[in-house]
């Protein structure tokens, strides 16, 4: 019983704000509608995707995602077209740009960096 | 040297990031800057309609996302009367009714021009609103030349004023 209750509240997480209209009674449309959820970040929540955010704005952008998905649109025009109206910072993964390199590439320069120095240092 | 190369590098990330937790991560940059408005079609407080067309005007107009059950709103109220007086301000009511929004009218006065009702959300999403009020400032060429996130206050009516006059 204690692990039943225990598995309940760890994998209940995801149904947590989704109201049940809002679930779209085709199951592959709503499997694909929570993945382009769990992509999109909630606007007014600090890094919290759509997906499991009680905000109205959140309650919003899934019912669009599932009307989109109802118009046969495919997960990168949906994504695309949230992004194009509130910009990167609706993404989790930012688009590769010139602008957005930096966030990309210093990680990776960092690590190479670091490389560098310590065989350096073992030399 | 090597030394040097580091910590000038591990530095201006420090600075990098420094920058960046000054900004408010609360107020997020529209995307819809410099492009033309969203085209909608939403019913009207005087019972017909109220499209992206009534906005194709010769001067420069305000678009405010509004409801009666938002609080900052009404803080900005007094302050969208003030500028109504100079510039057309339409309005866009989300997710509210005629009837309370015709009682707030009735109590505080009305500035706007036109009213369209964006019941399930949508329009606003198309304008990339995502908390009320927002503002926009709209060009005769019909593009989105500022918006402003949150209630007018008495300080940020100066810039507005400021942007409108620059723009006139």
């Amino acid at each position: 019983m204690r692990l039943l209750t225990l598995i309940l509240i760890f994998f209940s997480t995801n149904l947590m704000c989704l109201e049940p209209d809002e679930i779209l009674d085709n199951q592959n449309l709503e499997k694909r509608a929570k993945q382009i959820g769990q992509q999109l970040r909630c606007l007014v929540c600090q890094n919290e995707d759509i997906q499991n955010s009680n905000a109205d704005i959140a309650k919003d952008l899934r019912i669009l995602v599932r009307k989109l998905l109802l118009q046969n649109k495919s997960d990168k025009e949906i994504i695309k077209f949230v992004h194009e109206r509130y910009g990167d910072f609706v993404l989790f993964s930012p688009p590769l740009r010139t602008d957005t390199m930096g966030l990309w590439l210093l990680p990776a320069g960092f690590f190479l960096l670091m490389i560098f120095f310590f065989f350096r240092r073992q030399k | 040297m090597k030394y040097i190369i580091l910590i000038v590098l591990l530095l201006s990330t420090f600075l990098l990031f420094f920058e960046g937790l000054k900004n408010d991560p609360k107020l997020i940059p529209s995307n819809l800057i410099s492009k033309k408005i969203p085209k909608f079609k939403l019913p009207s407080l005087d019972n017909r309609s109220f499209e992206d067309s009534d906005l194709r005007t010769k001067d420069l107009k305000l678009i405010n996302f509004f409801a009666s059950w938002c609080p900052p709103c009404k803080v900005e109220h007094s302050n969208l009367i003030k500028l109504s007086q100079r510039f057309k301000i339409f309005g866009i009511a989300k997710k509210d009714t005629e009837k309370n929004i015709e009682t707030w009218f009735s109590q505080m006065g009305n500035p706007y021009s036109k009213i369209g009702f964006d019941h399930d959300g949508m329009v606003s999403i198309n304008w990339g609103v995502y908390g009320l009020p927002e503002t926009f400032i709209i060009d005769e060429e019909q593009k989105i030349i500022y918006r402003h996130v949150g209630a007018i206050t008495e300080k940020d009516m100066k810039k507005i004023k400021l942007i409108l006059d620059k723009n006139k």
